[in-house]
Order: C-alpha cells, then structure tokens, then sequence
C-alpha cells in the first residue's frame, strides 16, 4: 500500500495498437497488432513493483508477473521470457487470448484506482519478441519447455497424450524437456486442439500455435494426428504398446443445442462447426480452399461467450452484412473477454440483449427464414449473484435471418469415454481427477483441461496440464 | 507421410473407383458399419467413406466411391502407388450383428459396397444372407460376385431389367417380405430416398430395418454437430451415436434438405478442380 501514497504519477494505460474497425471488419489479419518495444517499455513502467504483488495470485499458474515485468523494464528479454516459462508454456498463446480482467489484470493493485498494468500486452510482447529475436536458431529447448537445455531423450521412458490442445501440449513439453518421449495423438490432421480449429486467426495467428508445435518437435516430440483415442487405439493399447503414462486431454468439443423447433434448419449451425469449417478447413479462403463455408447476409448468433463473439466476427468478415448477437441477459453479465465485446462492437456487431431464443423458422426447402425471441428483463440477483433474467410475457419480436450460430456451450465427447468404461466420471459427466496429480481412477492414466473442468480457458488447461506433468515426470523419472 | 493406395480399380470407368489402402492401425480396429474420414490434400476437404471391407492380417482397408464432386474426383485421380494425405478412423458405432436368423441386405448403386462389409458380417455371425442389390442398370452393379460367396441368395434389380427383376429394390425386398420366411432385420444402404423407400416398405411387416445416414460430416468425431439428424423425435450425431439407425424412425425430408447445404461451393470447388486439371493436362 506504500507504494499507492507515493504521489507518483500514473500514467495512463499505453493503448494497443489494431487495425482500424472498417478495415479488419473485412479481413482475418490479426487485429491487434501487439507493443512496439517503447510501448513495452512504457507500460512496464507503470508496475508499482508492489512488495507483495497481487496480480501473481490472480494468475492461474501463479507467474512472477512482477518479476517478468523488472526484467523488461531491465530490458533483459531472454531473463523476462525465462520467468514466463517458468510457469507457462505458450505464453504469446495465453498473452493474447487469456481473460485478464478477470485473472491477472483483475487482482493488480493498480486497478483498484486506474486502468491495471496491461499484463497480458506485456506477456505477449515479451514472447513474440523473444521468438522474433530467436528467430532461424531457436534455442528450441528454452523455447518449448522452462529448462535452460534439455536432457538426451531416454526413449525408455514414453508417455502418450490424447488430444492436443493446450492441456497435452503442457504435458508434452515439460516432459520432452527431461528426457522422457512423448507422442501425442490428435483426431484432427492438425494439432492444437481449440487453438487450431476453434480460436479464429485475426485473434490467435495460426503461426503461432504452428511455432510452438514446431518448438516441440524439435524437442522430439511426435506428433500422430488422424488417431482416434478409444477408436484407432485405446488406453490399454497404450500401455500395450509400452507408455509408463498417459495423458487424456481431449477437450469437451460436444456441442450443445437449445432443444428448440427449427434448429436442424439448413442454416443453423453449432458455432464448432461454423468455425472448424473456417479455421481448421481455412474455408475464410475458400478460393484455395475446398471445405464449404455457408454464407449469408443476415446472422444471428446465440450466446454470449468468447465463442459466440468469435463467430460473429467471423460471420462479419465472411460477408454477413448484419451479425447479431442473441443474449438472455445484458451486457453486463457476458462471459466474453471484454476486449472482445469492444472489438465485436466496434466492427459492427450489434448485441441484442435480454432476448431468449425461442424458435427458428424456416421456408419450404427447409432453410432459416428467421429466429423468435422472447424479450427478458433482469430480475433479482441469484445466488451466484448474477441478476437471473425473467420472461416478459406475451413479448416476442422477430428477428429475420439466413444463418444462426448457436454458441451456448460444450459436453465431453463421448467416444474416449465409452471406450474406457473403467474411467470415473463425475455427475456432470467429465473425467474424475486427483485435484493436486490430475491422476484418473486408472493408474497412470492422468487427465486435464477441458474434458475435467468443462468449458474453461487456455491458461486453466495448461496449468492442469503442467501439475500432472510434474506428477508423471516424477514417477517415471 | 500419407497412407499409400496398394490396389486401385476402377469399377465402373468414369463413375466409382475402388482402393486397397495401407492402413495396419485402422485395418486392426475396423467392424462392419464403421467408416473413415479423408482428405485427400492439404486444401481439400475432409470427407467420410464406409470402409468396404478390411484385412487386418495384411493391414489394409478397402473404400469405393462414386465421384460426385471435387473430392471425390481428386481422390480418383490419385494412383496405386499414391498416397492420400490424412486416413482417420476407424469411426462410427459397428453395426449391431448378432445371430439372430435371416437377414436382408438391401444396398442400392454405391452403397452396396458399404453393404457387403455389413452383409459379410451378419454371414460370419451365422446369419442367413439374402442380399439384395439395384442399379439403374446391369453395368453399374457392384460386389455381385463377392457377395455370391457369403449369400445363399443373391437378389437383383434393375431400372431397365437388363439384369434381375426390372424396378426397384423394393420390389424385391416385399416379394421376400411375402414369401413368408421370417426376417429377422432389414439392413438398407444407399441413396436416401432408397432407404427412405425400404423403410416404408417394411414398416407394415413389423420388421426392424437399419439404415445407414450419409448426413455431410466434417470431423466425424463428434465435435461439430453438421452431421446431426432427427430420428424419433431426438437429435442425434450421425458420426459418434450412428451411422446406423432405427429406418423407421428417421426424419428423411430434413435428411435430405440438409444434404444440400453447400451445393453451390461445392460446384465452385469441382469447377476450379476441373480446370486445374485441363491446364495439367
Ligand atoms: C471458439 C473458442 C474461443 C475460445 N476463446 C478463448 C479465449 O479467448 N481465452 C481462453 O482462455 N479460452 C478460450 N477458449 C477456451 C479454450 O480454448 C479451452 O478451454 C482450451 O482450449 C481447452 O484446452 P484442452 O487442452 O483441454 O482441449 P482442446 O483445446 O479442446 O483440445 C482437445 C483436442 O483433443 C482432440 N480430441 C478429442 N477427442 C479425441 C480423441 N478421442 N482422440 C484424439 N484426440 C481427440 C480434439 O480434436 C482437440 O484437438 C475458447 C474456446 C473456443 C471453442
Ligand atoms: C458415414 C458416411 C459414409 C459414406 N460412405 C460413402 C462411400 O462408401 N462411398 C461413397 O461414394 N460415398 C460415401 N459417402 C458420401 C461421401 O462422403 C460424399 O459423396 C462425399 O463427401 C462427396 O464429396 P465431394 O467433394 O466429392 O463432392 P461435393 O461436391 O463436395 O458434394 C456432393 C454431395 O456429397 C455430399 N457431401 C459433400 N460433402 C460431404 C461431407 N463432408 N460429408 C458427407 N457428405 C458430403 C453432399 O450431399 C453433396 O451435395 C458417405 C457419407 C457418410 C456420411
Ligand atoms: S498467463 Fe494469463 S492470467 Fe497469467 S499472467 Fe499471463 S495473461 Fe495473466
Ligand atoms: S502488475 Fe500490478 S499488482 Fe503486480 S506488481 Fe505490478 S502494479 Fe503490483
Ligand atoms: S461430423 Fe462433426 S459431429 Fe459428426
């Protein structure tokens, strides 16, 4: 707190640089643009070097963000990216998509009067700079893992992961880094898990989640997509086959739908989908590229999360020229990174809130022609303190449409589940895990990431991802 | 790193070609029922076919298609010898085959590739056979020989009569419906309005009738719903909770509305590929 009474001047948040709204509205080019050095420099500044910093508890994998931050503002770059590592495996990955204002950015000291040290910006720029400085000669093991030089494999010791999302990539990389062989199988023909097919590229360049896979292959690592966990090869296969532990990480890609009439209408899609056919099938080239992607002038997108504000900036850029997005509550209340909702809004989105989906209609030919909602207003606040939004009866509105992206949510995919009858679940139907060793009711077989927590985050999977690493390595090792 | 194609042959000249892929990891897991997801280049698009049969001894797997479109003719295009980029699978629940007495199999055009891997494992499982197979005409008949082997009976239907009775499956199918032999199931692949035609055909018989849906899919591992189909009221995923279903409790029209969904890019795409391969060639 001595640091607050200091009359030191606070300077304002050093703003991000992005493309302008107009222009990006129309391409997939990322959107912000990321620190220039003095930027850097100059926002790093701002840190109170608190004593007992705050942010680092708001951080789920706890990174010294004040010791990051020293080191930049020390220009020491290797040092600051060093002390990401540490604790975080994809740092220009979490940098940019991580909900700081509910995590790190959240719990500064500085935020309680001013705008926070801008974390996450800082973050990122420390690891785009990083790899732009390691460049054709990456220092592939200070690069992938948080070791200085990696131990000669011991291809002895072998540890499978399923899925490669970033709760196995975690895995993969702080295991390769000591020795042990990892291969990891994806059911995709890409690795990267959401980072890949769901989190669109104007938000989470391709390139950069290619980097770090690329980073662990150098390492060793091996990656065998088209694999199927529980189809291609099961659990007992793995163990078969000589892994000492495995690591299922397959996400909880299922997607939910509202249970309403019309919502097989061709036109309505699960927002998986919309987006898997453009990011992963890279329909947003659809010239060079052969996976269809459907088009419509008018779209209407239900929810309210990061996945529902992907797809309708998605939507805006494949040539909607009215995108909406349907929300029960307010605006208040959006799961989504503000950040996000900003940009959204800014490009062009409009929110229409306090509406709850109730029907879509469709033409002859079984195509979307519209959605009804029933308008809500915000009742009392509930017992998770959110204001729980309550029907106005008999008041319903039309909103027309051709395509409707239905982004409420995920359950885990069946298919490794029934194939592996002997692993506990719990009542929501996700894999039962030790909370310390993300050890399964099967013996050296760990989980984590969003097939333990449900939908969650990036940075939430890897640190599952880095505590049952730890166990595994210490087992094996 | 692709999955190399052993034995290619060209079934019918022009329209359905059949491979012998290398696939030991599949090939070890694969039932009947059970298909695959392929791309056959890194910008082609991801696309679903029935493993027409398997030989986990030698490692392979078998796939017939009919070129209906851009993948289907850049998959055609490739040669024994060649490789295709990404084989994923093997995917779907495996068809339910118990011993459970006498059996139809009803496969119409490309489908009775898919039918024959179905057919040959009700016959190991020590079902009576009958298949039954339609084509518009004599030569566009698929797998008559092989299906010989395995089906004391081997029923035929064409459009023109050149081969077997002239007319449709169905036909067929009520005639053995009405023969009096009692049938434990009716097991129907092929164009939807086929399946949509055999299931109403033995609704009245009480008989249970299995249908295979080829709803458009772009995972096939349940992570993306396109494939999603209303049987009996529910939605279901045709990739993880079928590709088999309930005949009888299958919404046909949505089916095939949502078959539809893309048809204008898909032109687009077999288009440009067409003229690629004028320029190539
Ligand atoms: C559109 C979208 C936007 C998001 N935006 C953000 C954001 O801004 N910030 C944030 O922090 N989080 C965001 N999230 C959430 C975040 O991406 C996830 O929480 C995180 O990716 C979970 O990681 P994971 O490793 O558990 O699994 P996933 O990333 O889901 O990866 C799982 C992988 O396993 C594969 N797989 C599944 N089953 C099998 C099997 N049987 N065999 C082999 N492989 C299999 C899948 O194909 C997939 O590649 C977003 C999610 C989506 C969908
Ligand atoms: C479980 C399953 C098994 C199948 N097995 C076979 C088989 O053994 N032999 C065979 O010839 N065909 C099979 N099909 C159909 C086959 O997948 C399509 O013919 C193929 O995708 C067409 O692709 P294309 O690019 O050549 O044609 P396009 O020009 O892209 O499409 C032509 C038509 O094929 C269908 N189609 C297109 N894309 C897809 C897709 N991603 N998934 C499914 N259907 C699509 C649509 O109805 C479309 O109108 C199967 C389909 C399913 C779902
Ligand atoms: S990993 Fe995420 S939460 Fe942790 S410091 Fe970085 S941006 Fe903040
Ligand atoms: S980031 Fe905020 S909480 Fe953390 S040390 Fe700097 S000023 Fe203090
Ligand atoms: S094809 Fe994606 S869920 Fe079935």
């Amino acid at each position: 707190m001595a640091e607050m009474k200091t009359k030191r001047k606070i300077r304002p948040r050093v703003a991000m640089p992005a493309q302008d709204a107009l222009a990006r509205a129309g391409n997939f080019n990322e959107v912000a643009l990321g620190y220039s050095r003095e930027q850097a420099l100059v926002e790093a500044e701002r840190c109170l070097q608190c004593k007992t910093p705050t942010c680092q508890a708001g951080c789920p994998v706890e990174i010294d963000i004040k010791g990051f931050i020293t080191a930049l503002c020390d220009d020491d770059l290797a040092k600051a990216y060093d002390i990401l590592r540490q604790t975080n495996s994809l740092p220009a990955v979490c940098g940019r998509v991580c909900p700081q204002e509910h995590q790190c950015e959240g719990a500064c000291v500085l935020g309680r009067k001013h705008e926070p040290v801008a974390i996450g910006r800082l973050e990122r720029y420390v690891a785009d700079a990083f790899m732009r400085q390691t460049g054709d000669t990456p220092d592939a093991c200070r690069a992938a893992t948080d070791l200085d030089a990696c131990i000669p494999s011991r291809p002895e010791r072998r540890v499978a992961c399923i899925g490669s999302g970033p709760a196995s990539l975690t895995v993969a990389g702080y295991l390769a880094g000591r020795g042990i062989s990892v291969d990891v199988y994806e059911a995709l023909h890409e690795p990267g898990g959401v980072l890949v097919y769901g989190i669109p590229e104007f938000r989470l360049p391709k390139a950069v989640v290619a980097h770090e896979v690329d980073g662990l292959k150098a390492l060793g690592v091996t990656f065998r997509c088209n694999w199927v966990g529980g189809k291609t090869i099961t659990i007992d296969d793995l163990f078969d086959q000589g892994y000492g532990a495995v690591f299922v990480g397959v996400g909880a890609g299922l997607p939910r739908f509202l249970g309403i009439a019309g919502e097989n209408l061709v036109g309505v899609f699960s927002a998986n989908e919309y987006l898997t056919r453009i990011n992963l099938g890279r329909a947003y080239d659809h010239l060079n590229h052969d996976t269809p992607a459907y088009h419509a002038r008018r779209t209407v997108v239900i929810g309210a999360g990061n996945v529902a504000m992907d797809a309708a900036r998605t939507a805006l850029r494949m040539g909607s020229s009215e995108v909406s997005v349907v929300y029960r509550r307010s605006e208040a209340e959006m799961p989504a990174r503000r950040e996000e909702i900003e940009h959204a809004v800014e490009e062009g989105v409009r929110l229409r809130c306090l509406c709850g989906p109730l029907s879509f209609h469709g033409d002859n030919q079984g195509c979307l022609k519209g959605l009804t909602v029933q308008k809500m207003a915000l009742g009392e606040p509930d017992a998770s303190g959110r204001c729980s939004p309550v029907c106005l009866d008999g008041q319903t509105e039309q909103i027309p449409c051709d395509m409707a992206v239905i982004a409420v949510g995920t359950r885990p995919n069946p298919i490794l589940i029934e194939a592996t009858p002997d692993l506990g679940l719990n009542k929501w139907g996700y894999v039962q895990t030790d909370p310390d060793t993300g050890e399964t009711s099967i013996p050296n077989v760990f989980a984590g990431g969003d097939i333990v927590t449900g939908s969650a985050t990036v940075i939430s999977a890897m640190g599952a991802g880095r505590r049952a690493a730890q166990e595994i390595a210490r087992r094996l090792l | 790193m692709g999955y190399t194609i052993l034995e290619k042959q060209e079934l019918i000249p022009g329209q359905t070609t059949m491979m012998v892929i290398d696939a030991p990891q599949i090939a070890a897991k694969a039932r009947p029922g059970n298909f695959v997801m392929l791309r056959a280049s890194e910008r082609g698009e991801r696309i679903p076919l029935t493993i027409a049969d398997r030989d986990s001894a030698r490692g392979t797997i078998t796939i017939v298609f009919l070129v209906v479109g851009k993948t289907t003719a850049e998959l055609a295009a490739l040669n024994q010898g060649g490789e295709i980029l990404d084989v994923c699978g093997p995917l779907g629940r495996p068809t339910h085959i118990e011993n459970s007495g006498t059996v139809v199999c009803v496969g119409g055009g490309t489908g009775i590739a898919a039918m024959h891997h179905i057919a040959k494992g009700h016959a190991e499982a020590g079902n009576r056979v009958i298949a039954v197979v339609g084509a518009r005409s004599r030569n566009l008949l698929l797998f008559c020989t092989e299906l010989s082997a395995f089906c004391p009976e081997l029923r035929v239907a064409t459009d023109d009569g050149s081969a077997g009775h002239k007319g449709f499956v169905t036909e067929v199918l009520k005639d053995i419906l009405d023969s009096g032999e009692t049938i434990a199931e009716v097991v129907a692949i092929g164009p939807v309005p086929m399946m949509e035609a055999v299931s109403r055909v033995t609704l009245p018989y009480g008989v249970k009738t299995t249908v295979s849906l080829n709803s458009i899919m772009v995972d096939g591992v349940g992570m993306c719903g396109a494939c999603r189909c209303t049987v009996d009221g529910k939605t279901l995923f045709a990739c993880v909770d079928g590709p088999e279903f309930d005949g009888h409790a299958v919404d046909y029209a949505e089916l095939k509305a949502r078959l539809w969904q893309f048809r204008e890019q898909e032109q687009g795409a077999m288009e440009r590929f067409s003229k690629e391969c004028r320029c190539d060639g």
